[in-house]
C-alpha cells in the first residue's frame, strides 16, 4: 500500500484507456471541409482545394494589405493636469468592499483608466494579499451591463430613463411622502463608520442589514455567551492546532484573505527544524479548506452540532458517542490533541446555527482561546445580517406596514431560501428604491433604480475591525450617471450636502485635521488605538444548546449549499474572469453542478471509468426536496460524505446581470432553510433520482497529460520529511552523476543541444520558488495573470474544447491509498505556468525561431513570430503553452474574425470582453494576441523590463526583489517568491537557499532545467509515507538499472539507447 | 580656453539643452542673457562662480551687485540648480565657447563631402550599362556563333535540322522567365515587407506648426513641450495649455522666416497663432478674460506609427540611453512640417542596438551604476578582451527587449 497521486478516475480505474485518449495534445481535425473524413491524399480534390486555399489567402493578404494606412489621430490633453504623465501608471490606495467583505487594495490607474488592483501591503491583517474576486473587480467596474442612470419603470413594466438626479429626488420624495407608512433600508452588511452615520442621522428610517450567506447564528451565539453581537478576530497564526468545522476560511468565510494571510504564517517550514500547525478538517463535502486539512474526517451537514458537543465532550472527559467509527475516533484525537494546546488552539465552525456556535464557543473557552488565538478586544463587522429581523420584514412587508423599501446591496429576491415570497411581498410596498449597480433578481422589481457607482468610482470607508478603517478613492470619474446612495439618503433626509463632501467633513473632523484626512487617504487606512477587552465567557444557554443539537438528526440524503471561492454569494457572477476560473476543487469553469460521492455515484450507477472522466457529458440527477426540484450535472469526487451532495449558490442568474452569468449553472438558494430564527445551509431527506439527460460540463484539470509521470508533484508527511529529508536532494545528485555529468563533468552544459547555459547567461537570472505548503489554491494568481497579461476569456464552449487560455493554472492532485481512492488523504495544488527552463524543449522544434531564450533565463515568446504550428506545445512536458484557436480578443487584422463556420461559433461572452468599455481593462504594457499565435507565461516581462528601467532611471543597482510578478504579488500566503536568482540578496535566492530539502524541479529527471523551482508539500501528520522512502530507493534503482525502464527518463538520455 | 576636447563639449550640449535651453541662447537674448563669450563678463571666468551662482541664485544676489542688475534688466530670477557638479558647468562653458566662436568666425559652407555617395550611384549605373551592353554583345555573339556554325555546317555537307529562332527557344524563354521571376519576386518581397512603413510621411496637420521656427531658430528644449519623454514611453504631444505658456505673449509671426507649405504656398504665420487661440478660447486682445479651462484639445495627426506588439519606451532611449532626439527623429530643428525619417522598421531598431555603446564605465565614477551588475565584461574590459559593450551585449537584440 503506497500513496497515489491522481487527477481524475479515468487513472486510477482505467489508466489503459484513459492513455488513449489523452494521446493526442490535440485532440481536433484540422478544420478543412469536404474531405470525407478520408483524409487529405484521398480526399476528392485535394490539389484543387489546396489551390483554392492559397489564391484566397493570396488575394485576401493583397487585399488586406493594399488598404490604404489609417490616419491616427494623437490628441493630447486641453489642460494636462500637473501630476499626470502619459503612459506612466498612478497607485491609488483604496478598499475593496463588496457585500460586507473588505480588503484594502492599491489600483493601478494608467492614463485615467484603472486596469490592476493590487494588495495593499501597509495592512498588517492581510499582508497585501488578495482573493481572486479581489483581482477581477476591475473588470465589474467596465461590465457593459451596469446601469447607466436612473431608472422609473412605467405603466408598461418598462423602466425609462430619470434625466435629472433631482427630478429622481422629486419623484421619489412626492412618492414616500404619498405612500406613508415605514420607510426601511435594507442593505447588505454595511461597516462604514460615515454610511452608518449617515444612516443614524435619517430621523424615522429602519435599517436592516440582510447577508446572502447569513452568519447570524454566529452572532446571535457570541451575543449569548457575552462579547455582544460581534464577531471576533481570529488568529491563525498563533493557532498551532486549527480545528475547523465546515469552516471554508480559506475559501469563503468571512475574511478569507486575511485567514489565509494568518494560516500561513503556521504553515512555512524551517527545515532546521520542521514544525508547522496542524489543521483538522470536519465537514461534509469537499471544500478547499478542507482540501488543505492535514486530517480530515467526513460527516452529514445536519452532524456538525453533533460533531461539536461530542468534541466538547471528549474535552470535558466524557465518552464520545457517535456512530461512525473513523469519526469518533477522528473527534477523540482532535479533543486530545486541543487539550494538549491550550491557548495555542483555534475552532471555528461554519454553521449557521445559532446553537452549534454556542458549543464552539464553549470549546473555545475550554481551549483557553479567547484572548489568544481569537481576539475579542478587535471585533470585526463583516457580517450583520440576523435571519430573523429579514424574515420579520417580510411579513411586515405583506401586511402593508411597510410604505416605502430601499434596497442597496441586498439582493433577497434571488438569495434568500424563499424568494419568491419576498419578491411578492415586494409588491404590497409601495414605494420601491433600489440602489444596485445592475439590474439584479431584486432591482428589477423595484420601481425606482438609482445606481450605486463602482468602489474604484466611490469616495467611502470600511472599518475592517474595530481598530481599523480603511479608506475608498475614486480612481477613475465615474463612467455613467451614478451617485451614491449615501448621497440620496443625506438628500431625502434634507440633509443637502453630497456624500463626498459629508465623508470628509466626517473624516476630517474625525481625525483632527485635513492633512491626516490626506495621510489616510493616501495610505488607504488608519488604525486608532484598541477598543477594549470586550466581554468574558458567560456559558449561558450551552446546556440547551447541546440538547437541542442532538434532538437534530439527519436522515437519507443531505444536500448542503456551499460557496465557491471565485462566485461566492454570487454578487460578482457577471464577471467573466470569475466564471472562466478553474474551481480549485472540481476544476470546473462556467456552472454549477452536484458534487457527489464515490458512493453515491455508485448508488445512481454511475461509473466512474475513462468515459466518465474524458468526455465532458456528465450524468444529470434530479434533485427533489418538498416543491423544489432542480435537475444539474454531478461531478464525483474522492473524500465526500457518502449521503451528502454540495451544491453552489450563485448561478442561475436572470438576464439583466449579462449573457455572462446568464443561463450558467442553477439557482440553489431555494434548498436552504429558514428555521425560525436562522437559516440553515443544508436540507436533509432530498431524493435523489438519476435521469437518462447529460449535461456538458467545463472542466479543465484533465485537458494536460503528464504521461504518468508522477515526479511532477512532491507531497510527503511531516513524519517521513523528518526521518528522511534528504529524499529530494539526493535524487538530484543522483541523476546528476549517472546522467548528465558524462565527460565533460558539467552537470548544466552536459546532455543539451545549447551552448552551455552558463555561458550565456550574465548577471541577471530571473527565478521564481513556490511553496506548496502554502500555496491554499485560492487561484488569486490566475486571474491576476489574466488582469495582468491581457489573458482572454474563451467562454465554456472553448474550454469543452480544451481551449482555455489561462496562462497560470492551478493543478490539483488528489492523494489516497492506491486501493482505496475514496479515503482522500490530502490535495495537492501546484501552481503550474512556464517553467522557463534553460533547456527548453519548446525552443528547439519552432521553425521560425518565435520561441527562443534570453540571456536573463526567460523563455521568450515572439507573438507576431509565430505561424502556429504547435509544435512547441506539444513538446512541451508541462503542457503550458495555449494556443489562440479564434480571435477572442478582436486584435485580428480582419475586422470581425470571430464567427465562422470552420472554428465553430463562440460564446456570446467573447462579444462582451470585446466590448470597447471592457477593452478599457486591457494593459497597454503587454500585447493583445491575436488569432493563430501561441502564448504563455512571460514572467510578466514587462514588469522586469520596467524594473530594470527604473533602476537605471535612478543610477543604481537592480535589486533581487526590484521586480514582482503579478502572481506573486495576488497571492495572499507569500507562497510565490520571484527575483533575480543570481543576486545572493534576493530573496528567490534566500528562499531556495534555506530549503534544499524541500526544493525540486518539475520533472527533473528531463533535465529542461527549469528557473522555477517549487518546494515540496508537507502533511503534518505522524503517518509514514512509502513513497517518500522509495523515491530514495528510486534513485539508487536508476543507477543500477541499464536494463530497466526508466519511467518518464527521455529516451535520448538513457545511456544505452541510440538516438532517434 | 580652447583646450577643451570636443567630448566635454559635447556632454556640454547635452548639459546645455537640458538644463539651460529652455531660457538661454549662445548667441541672443531670450528669458535670459546670451551667453556667448560670458568668460569675459563679471567674474564667470572662474567657473567656481558660476557654480556658486547656479547652486543659490538668490542667496548669490544679495551680495552681488552685478546679477542684481541682470535681474532688474530680465525681470525674473534663474531657476537653482543644485545638482549642479563643477565638471559640468567646465562642460557647458566649454560648449558654449565653441558654439560662440563658431558663430563669431564662421567656418565656409562644407558642401564638398556631398559628392562621393553620388559617385558610388553612378558607378552602380555605369556597371549596370556595361552589364547591359556585355549581355547583349553576348547575345549577338551567340547569334553569330550559331549563323557561322550553320556557314560551316552547310559548307561541309552536314545536314542539320532547321534552328529554332531564338524567341522560340526554350533555353532562352526559360532563361528569361527565371529573371523576371527573380526580379518580380524581389520587388514583390521588398513591398510585402515594406508595407506599413510610412517613411517620408508628412501628413498636413492642423495647424502648420513649424519645428524649425520652434526648435530651431528660437533653440527651444525638446523636453520643454515633449516633457513626457524624459518620465514616459510616450513623447506625448504637448497640451494646449503648454503652447499658450508661451504664446500668451506672442500673439504674431513677424521675425522669423517665410513660411511655405508643401506646394510652396505661402503660410501666415500669425494665422496659424490663431488657430491656436482659438482652440485655447484666448482673444489676445482681451487676455485677461482667458479662461484656461475651456480650451479645446487639438487634433494633431499621429505621424511615427509602430504596430502594437512593439514596445517602445522613450525614457528608455533618451534617459537611460542618453540618445538625442535627432537620431531618430532626424534634423527635426530644420523641418517646418515634421515628417518621418526613419522607417522605423526592425532591421532599423536592431542596427542602432548592434551599434550603440551603453553608458558603462562606472568604475571610472561616471556612467551608470546599473551596469554595474555586468560583473563580466568589466573584466573583459578591464582584461583588454573587449573594449566596449554595446546594447547587443547587455540583451538589446532578445526579442522581449521590445516584444511583449
Amino acid at each position: 500500500m503506497s500513496n497515489n497521486y491522481w487527477q481524475g478516475f479515468g487513472e486510477v480505474n482505467d489508466p489503459e484507456n484513459l492513455e488513449k485518449f489523452t494521446k493526442d495534445e490535440f485532440t481536433e481535425e484540422l478544420p478543412f471541409e469536404g474531405f470525407d473524413d478520408k483524409g487529405l491524399v484521398d480526399a476528392k480534390a485535394p490539389r484543387r482545394d489546396f489551390l483554392k486555399y492559397l489564391g484566397f489567402s493570396t488575394a485576401a493578404a493583397t487585399l488586406a494589405a493594399s488598404c490604404k494606412i489609417p490616419v491616427r489621430k494623437a490628441i493630447p490633453y486641453a489642460n494636462k493636469p500637473e501630476n499626470l504623465v502619459p503612459g506612466v501608471p498612478k497607485y491609488y490606495a483604496t478598499t475593496y468592499v463588496q457585500d460586507g467583505d473588505v480588503v484594502p487594495v492599491v489600483a493601478k490607474v494608467r492614463d485615467g483608466r484603472p486596469i490592476k488592483i493590487e494588495g495593499n501591503t501597509l495592512s498588517t491583517s492581510t499582508n497585501g494579499g488578495t482573493s481572486a474576486r479581489v483581482q477581477a473587480s476591475v473588470l465589474d467596474l467596465y461590465d457593459m451591463y451596469r446601469t447607466r442612470h436612473p431608472l422609473q419603470k412605467g405603466k408598461d413594466g418598462e423602466f425609462t430613463e430619470v434625466p435629472t438626479f433631482e427630478k429622481f429626488d422629486q419623484l421619489v420624495g412626492d412618492a414616500m411622502k404619498a405612500a406613508g407608512g415605514q420607510v426601511v433600508l435594507l442593505t447588505s452588511t454595511i461597516n462604514s463608520p460615515s454610511t452608518l452615520d449617515v444612516i443614524s442621522k435619517y430621523a424615522g428610517l429602519r435599517h436592516i442589514q440582510y447577508d446572502g450567506v447569513s452568519y447570524s447564528g454566529m452572532l446571535l451565539a457570541n451575543e449569548a455567551s457575552g462579547f455582544g453581537k460581534k464577531l471576533p478576530t481570529y488568529k491563525f497564526d498563533a493557532a498551532k492546532v486549527i480545528v475547523s468545522l465546515g469552516a471554508d476560511f480559506l475559501g469563503t468565510w468571512l475574511s478569507p484573505v486575511e485567514f489565509a494571510a494568518g494560516y500561513s504564517k503556521g504553515r512555512k517550514i524551517d527545515e532546521k527544524n520542521p514544525t508547522m500547525s496542524k489543521h483538522y478538517q470536519f465537514e461534509g463535502s469537499l471544500s478547499m479548506t478542507g482540501a488543505n486539512a492535514d486530517e480530515r474526517f467526513t460527516h452529514r451537514p445536519s452532524e456538525t452540532g453533533v460533531v461539536a458537543s461530542a468534541l466538547l465532550g471528549a474535552l470535558n472527559g466524557s465518552s464520545v458517542s457517535v456512530s461512525d467509527a473513523k469519526l469518533a475516533a477522528g473527534i477523540k484525537k482532535v479533543a486530545a490533541d486541543l487539550a494538549a494546546h491550550n491557548g495555542e488552539a483555534l475552532v471555528v465552525c461554519g454553521s449557521n446555527d445559532k446553537n452549534v456556535q454556542l458549543i464552539v464557543n464553549a470549546i473555545n473557552d475550554k481551549i483557553g482561546a479567547n484572548g489568544k488565538t481569537i481576539d475579542w478586544s478587535s471585533t470585526v463587522n463583516y457580517r450583520a445580517g440576523i435571519d430573523s429581523e429579514m424574515n420579520d420584514l417580510i411579513a411586515q412587508m405583506e401586511s402593508g406596514a411597510v410604505g416605502t423599501l430601499l434596497i442597496c446591496g441586498a439582493n433577497p429576491a434571488y438569495t434568500w431560501a424563499d424568494g419568491a415570497r419576498f419578491a411578492a411581498a415586494l409588491k404590497k410596498v409601495k414605494v420601491t428604491v433600489s440602489f444596485s449597480p445592475k439590474l439584479d433578481e431584486t432591482t428589477s422589481l423595484c420601481e425606482y433604480v438609482l445606481p450605486s457607482p463602482h468602489f474604484l468610482e466611490s469616495w467611502g470607508d470600511a472599518a475592517l475591525n474595530s481598530n481599523t478603517t480603511c479608506f475608498i478613492q475614486p480612481t477613475i470619474y465615474p463612467l455613467f450617471k451614478t451617485r451614491p446612495f449615501q448621497t440620496s439618503l443625506l438628500k431625502w433626509s434634507g440633509q443637502g450636502a453630497d456624500y463626498d463632501e459629508y465623508f470628509k467633513n466626517y473624516w476630517t473632523a474625525k481625525l483632527g485635521s485635513e492633512e491626516a484626512y490626506f495621510k489616510a487617504l493616501q495610505d488607504g487606512l488608519v488604525t486608532t488605538a484598541s477598543a477594549g477587552a470586550g466581554g468574558n465567557y458567560n456559558g449561558a444557554g450551552l446546556t440547551e444548546a447541546i440538547a437541542a443539537v442532538s434532538a437534530k438528526k439527519g436522515t437519507g440524503t443531505e444536500l448542503v449549499l456551499y460557496q465557491k471561492t471565485s462566485i461566492g454569494t454570487g454578487a460578482q457572477a457577471g464577471n467573466p474572469w470569475l466564471q472562466e476560473l478553474p474551481d480549485p476543487v472540481t476544476k470546473a469553469t462556467w456552472d454549477n453542478y452536484a458534487m457527489i460521492s464515490m458512493a453515491k455515484a455508485t448508488e445512481l450507477g454511475i461509473k466512474l471509468n475513462s468515459d466518465y472522466e474524458y468526455y465532458p457529458e456528465k450524468p444529470v440527477v434530479e434533485i427533489t426536496i418538498g416543491k423544489n426540484t432542480i435537475k444539474l450535472p454531478v461531478l464525483v469526487i474522492p473524500g465526500m460524505n457518502a449521503d451528502t451532495i454540495a451544491i453552489a449558490v450563485g448561478y442561475g442568474r436572470n438576464e439583466a446581470i449579462g449573457v455572462t452569468a446568464a443561463g450558467v449553472g442553477v439557482n440553489a438558494y431555494p434548498f436552504a432553510v429558514y428555521n425560525g430564527s436562522t437559516i440553515d445551509n443544508y436540507v436533509s431527506g432530498v431524493t435523489v433520482t438519476k435521469t437518462s439527460e447529460q449535461y456538458k460540463i467545463a472542466q479543465t484539470q484533465k485537458h494536460n497529460s503528464y504521461e504518468n509521470r508522477k515526479e511532477v508533484v512532491r507531497e510527503t508527511t511531516l513524519a517521513s520529511f523528518k526521518k528522511s529529508p534528504n529524499v529530494l536532494p539526493d535524487w538530484s545528485e543522483e541523476l546528476e552523476k549517472e546522467y548528465y555529468q558524462g565527460a565533460n563533468g558539467s552537470f548544466r552544459s552536459n546532455a543539451t543541444l545549447y551552448p552551455d547555459p552558463n555561458g550565456r547567461t550574465h548577471e541577471i537570472h530571473w527565478g521564481m520558488s513556490i511553496d506548496m505548503n502554502s500555496c491554499t489554491g485560492c487561484a488569486a494568481c490566475v486571474v491576476a495573470c489574466s488582469a495582468e497579461n491581457n489573458v482572454s476569456v474563451v467562454g465554456k464552449r472553448e474550454v469543452l474544447r480544451y481551449h482555455d487560455m489561462h496562462w497560470l493554472r492551478i493543478d490539483r492532485y488528489f492523494v489516497s491509498d492506491e486501493k482505496d481512492p475514496d479515503n482522500l488523504k490530502a490535495v495537492v495544488f501546484q501552481p503550474m505556468m512556464c517553467q522557463h527552463c534553460d533547456n527548453a524543449p519548446c525552443e528547439n522544434v519552432c521553425p521560425v525561431a518565435a520561441t527562443n531564450h534570453s540571456s536573463e533565463g526567460i523563455n521568450q515568446m515572439a507573438y507576431n513570430r509565430c505561424i502556429g504550428t504547435r509544435y512547441c506545445a506539444n513538446n512541451c512536458p508541462f503542457k503550458v503553452r495555449r494556443f489562440n484557436w479564434a480571435d477572442y480578443t478582436g486584435a485580428d487584422s480582419f475586422p470581425d474574425n470571430r464567427d465562422q463556420q470552420l472554428i465553430g461559433k463562440l460564446d456570446s461572452v467573447i462579444e462582451q470582453m470585446n466590448d470597447d468599455l471592457t477593452r478599457m481593462v486591457l494593459n497597454p504594457d503587454v500585447t493583445v494576441r491575436s488569432r493563430g499565435v501561441m502564448e504563455k507565461c512571460s514572467f510578466c516581462v514587462q514588469r522586469l523590463q520596467a524594473a530594470k528601467l527604473d533602476a537605471k532611471k535612478e543610477n543604481r543597482m537592480l535589486k533581487g526583489d526590484d521586480a514582482k510578478t503579478a502572481c506573486q504579488m495576488a497571492c495572499p500566503t507569500n507562497a510565490i517568491v520571484f527575483g533575480n536568482a543570481w543576486d545572493k540578496e534576493s530573496s528567490v535566492n534566500k528562499v531556495r537557499e534555506e530549503n534544499k530539502q524541500r526544493m525540486f524541479h518539475v520533472l527533473e529527471q528531463l533535465h529542461v532545467l527549469p528557473n522555477v523551482t517549487y518546494m515540496a508539500k508537507l502533511r503534518n501528520t505522524d503517518e509514514e509515507d512509502k513513497n517518500w522512502g522509495e523515491a530514495e530507493h528510486a534513485g539508487a534503482e536508476h543507477a543500477g538499472g541499464e536494463h530497466g525502464e526508466m519511467d518518464g527518463l527521455p529516451s535520448s538520455t538513457k545511456p544505452d539507447s541510440t538516438a532517434h | 580656453m580652447f583646450n577643451a576636447s570636443a567630448q566635454d563639449a559635447a556632454n556640454g550640449k547635452t548639459l546645455f539643452m537640458g538644463k539651460c535651453a529652455s531660457c538661454h541662447n549662445v548667441t541672443k537674448k531670450g528669458t535670459g542673457p546670451a551667453l556667448g563669450g560670458l568668460e569675459e563678463r563679471h567674474k564667470w571666468a572662474d567657473h567656481n562662480e558660476i557654480l556658486k551662482w547656479a547652486h543659490n541664485p538668490t542667496g548669490y544676489m544679495a551680495t552681488d551687485p552685478y546679477t542684481q542688475g541682470l535681474k532688474a534688466e530680465y525681470g525674473s530670477l534663474m531657476q537653482a540648480f543644485p545638482d549642479l557638479t563643477l565638471k559640468e558647468v567646465d562642460d557647458i562653458v566649454a560648449y558654449i565657447n565653441v558654439t560662440w566662436n563658431e558663430f563669431k568666425n564662421p567656418k565656409p559652407d562644407a558642401g564638398a563631402g556631398a559628392g562621393a555617395p553620388a559617385a558610388t550611384g553612378n558607378s552602380a549605373l555605369i556597371f549596370g550599362l556595361i552589364s547591359i551592353v556585355l549581355g547583349v554583345v553576348a547575345l549577338i555573339l551567340m547569334q553569330v556563333n550559331s549563323n557561322l556554325k550553320k556557314m560551316s555546317d552547310d559548307a561541309e555537307g552536314i545536314l542539320r535540322p532547321e534552328p529554332v529562332p531564338f524567341y522560340r527557344n526554350k533555353v532562352y524563354i526559360a532563361m528569361i522567365a527565371l529573371v523576371f521571376f527573380v526580379i518580380g519576386g524581389y520587388y514583390v518581397s521588398k513591398g510585402a515587407i515594406g508595407l506599413g512603413r510610412q517613411k517620408d510621411y508628412q501628413p498636413v496637420q492642423p495647424i502648420y506648426y513649424s519645428h524649425k521656427v520652434h526648435a530651431g531658430i528660437n533653440q527651444i528644449n525638446c523636453l520643454y513641450c515633449h516633457g513626457s519623454a524624459w518620465d514616459s514611453k510616450h513623447a506625448a504631444i504637448p497640451s494646449v495649455n503648454i503652447c499658450m505658456n508661451c504664446h500668451k505673449a506672442i500673439n504674431a509671426y513677424e521675425k522669423g522666416p517665410k513660411l511655405y507649405d508643401e506646394d510652396g504656398k505661402e503660410i501666415n504665420g500669425t494665422a496659424e497663432i490663431e488657430k491656436l487661440f482659438a482652440a485655447a478660447g484666448f482673444d489676445p486682445k482681451n487676455p485677461a478674460k482667458w479662461d484656461p479651462s475651456m480650451a479645446k484639445p487639438i487634433e494633431w495627426v499621429k505621424i511615427h506609427n509602430l504596430p502594437d506588439h512593439v514596445y517602445f519606451n522613450h525614457s528608455q532611449h533618451i534617459r537611460a540611453g542618453k540618445v538625442q532626439c535627432q537620431s531618430c527623429h532626424g534634423e527635426i530643428t530644420a523641418m517646418d512640417e515634421v515628417k518621418q525619417v526613419a522607417d522605423l522598421s526592425m532591421g532599423w531598431c536592431i542596427n542602432c542596438h548592434r551599434q550603440t555603446k551603453v553608458d558603462f564605465n562606472y568604475s571610472q565614477g561616471k556612467g551608470n551604476q546599473f551596469y554595474s551588475i555586468y560583473e563580466k565584461f568589466h573584466n573583459d574590459i578591464k582584461s583588454g578582451k573587449m573594449d566596449s559593450v554595446t546594447v547587443e551585449n547587455i540583451g538589446g537584440l532578445e526579442c522581449q527587449k521590445c516584444h511583449y
